[in-house]
């Protein structure tokens, strides 16, 4: 069969939402794209376990170290899953990271902010797992099958994550004085930054069109945008607290992702120290699995 | 709400157990995001877990044994280092990945010997918690040992840093198998263990996991040091400064 009519065939399996595996043919440029995006979504968990990871020795109670050490802990197991779902498209582990660490991947933008205070770690909760869910419930019926069935898993731990985060801050708008101003002021640094995590304006959106028609991509970037808001604003009601108004400053998203976020170099840096000094451990494993083997050579 | 230890020999044999736990939880806690690679990050995640759910459980236990209404987080975030009963082992700090698997591997070993027989305890709820704990003792002793193993019969220089590692930890094991009085009167009471048994049963891991690692087991140090009689090192009031440092900060807040 010519390239042509393997095009159509393809895209014709995705008009009837039928699911595309590792060993089917597809056009380059999906496979591209979904490499793109989902190894772009596996760094986004591993890098978001630092911001989150900075109050897992200070939670307030035992109870919240818990949760936070758990929540930090799915994430690096959201992050091993994507990574093994992209691999399937024919890239390697290794290889990714290496991108990452060289600085020449993309992440969540979201995570080049800081966690100064305890409230941060219910915001993120809230708001950050909150809009990855708004993100994410979609690309559980996404054409790559793969990626459809990582996200059915990793969109129930995150509605965990949302409720752990939400009550986090409902015990802080309930709390002291101090708490409700670490509550508000921890909504006020995370909105802005939670609404551009749904991407540029879809005027701006260079990827949408196509990614829609492959059916990686179902809602538009202002659409799932919208729906959040619906959905959040009733529950900054409840807690007591005022969402912030005006505008997004989409500079301000622009200077971010291109590098200029308050922790951008912070975060690769600290991913840089654990690579490289886990270097000598990875190195001995390898030594000790050659070893292995080649006993068990000379054993047969 | 006095924030003292615990005096009665019971009480204070729990809060002990319940310590080194807690104290080996946040230094674990210090790792995760940080480690070698992503599997380790999770396995070190998970075994601070463990170690945090069961020290909830010994301190909740060991405030019920008190009687004064003092819970987990009264322990945990409102005493004093002095007042702190951990082995001085769990105190030391992550250092590199190899300084955290040996004294995880050291101390996963005792766990599993200790645990085994608290299970007999007449202090059932101890018991309950140690058959419980035992299971995940053995996990984590699979993780650890299995790095000791790998890094010390990895490559030349995984070799030398994880026998440095065992050398410069050695000292901090010698409490762990020597009885004091609250040993000896848990003990007569049916409530703690043997640690003569405990030791035998150390030795017989530690030394096949050495051997399989072909790391050389240091000799035994004649110094004495007992951090869960309260005496401690320079690192554990950072340690405790930092994890108790939001809670303090907001005297009596609910969170
Ligand atoms: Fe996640
Ligand atoms: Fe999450």
């Amino acid at each position: 069969m010519d390239t042509a009519a393997l095009a159509e065939r393809f895209q014709a399996r995705i008009d009837a939402d039928e699911r595309i595996e590792p060993k089917d043919w597809m056009p380059d440029a999906y496979r591209r794209t979904l490499i793109r995006q989902m190894s772009q979504h596996a760094h986004s968990e591993i890098v978001g376990m630092l911001p989150e990871g900075n109050w897992i020795t200070r939670a307030p109670t035992l109870k919240r170290k818990a949760i936070l050490m758990a929540k930090v802990q799915d994430e690096g197991g959201h992050g091993a899953y994507l990574y093994g779902a992209t691999e399937t498209l024919g890239v390697t582990r290794d290889a990714l990271i290496e991108e990452l660490l060289a600085g020449a991947a993309r992440y969540s933008s979201i995570f080049n902010y800081p966690t100064p205070t305890w409230a941060d770690i219910g915001a993120i909760g809230w708001l950050v797992d909150g809009a990855a869910i708004m993100n994410q419930i979609p690309l559980c019926r996404c054409s790559y099958g793969p990626y459809a069935r990582a996200m059915v898993r990793i969109c129930k731990e995150e509605s965990f994550h949302q409720r752990q985060g939400y009550d986090i801050m409902l015990a802080l708008a309930r709390g002291t004085d101090a708490q409700r101003r670490m509550a508000q002021e921890a909504l006020d640094r995370w909105w802005w930054p939670a609404l551009m995590m749904f991407g540029p304006p879809d005027a701006d959106s260079k990827h949408s069109a196509q990614s829609m028609r492959w059916r990686i991509k179902r809602f538009s970037n202002d659409e799932l945008r919208r729906r959040f808001i619906e959905f959040t604003v009733p529950q900054a009601e409840y807690l007591g607290l005022a969402v912030p108004q005006g505008e997004i400053d989409w500079s301000e998203f622009e200077q971010v992702l291109a590098g200029h976020g308050p922790c951008n170099r912070e975060r690769i840096a600290a991913r840089r120290r654990a690579h490289e000094s886990g270097r000598w451990v990875r190195e001995a494993a390898l030594a000790w699995a050659d070893k292995q083997r080649s006993k068990r050579r000379e054993a047969v | 709400m006095s924030a003292a230890g615990i005096d009665d020999p019971h009480g204070a044999y729990v809060l002990r157990l319940a310590d080194s736990n807690l104290v080996l939880a946040q230094r674990l806690g210090e790792w995760i995001g940080h480690a070698p690679a992503l599997e380790e990050d999770l396995g070190l995640a998970n075994t601070a877990l463990d170690l945090l759910g069961q020290a909830r459980l010994l301190l909740t236990h060991a405030g019920d044994l008190e009687g004064r209404g003092r819970d987990e987080d009264a322990l945990a975030f409102l005493r004093e280092e002095r007042d702190y009963r951990n082995v001085a082992l769990v105190e030391q700090p992550n250092g590199d990945f190899g300084d955290t698997i040996v004294r995880q591997f050291l101390y996963d070993a005792w766990q599993v010997e200790l645990y085994g027989r608290l299970g007999a305890s007449r202090d059932r709820q101890l018991a309950a918690i140690a058959d419980k704990a035992l299971k995940e003792s053995n996990y984590h002793l699979r993780f650890s040992a299995g790095w000791v193993v790998r890094l010390g019969d990895g490559t030349p220089e995984s070799h030398e840093r994880v026998q440095g590692s065992l050398d410069r930890l050695w000292p901090w094991t010698v409490e762990l198998c020597e009885p004091d009085d609250i040993d000896h009167a848990m003990l007569a009471a049916g409530v703690g263990v043997d640690l003569a048994a405990v030791r035998a049963g150390w030795d017989r891991r530690v030394d096949r996991t050495l051997s399989e690692a072909t790391l050389v087991r240091p000799a035994d140090h004649p110094w004495r040091w007992f951090g869960k009689r309260g005496q401690h090192g320079e690192h554990l009031g950072r340690l405790l400064a930092e994890m108790q440092s939001l809670h303090r900060a907001h005297p009596g807040a609910q969170w």
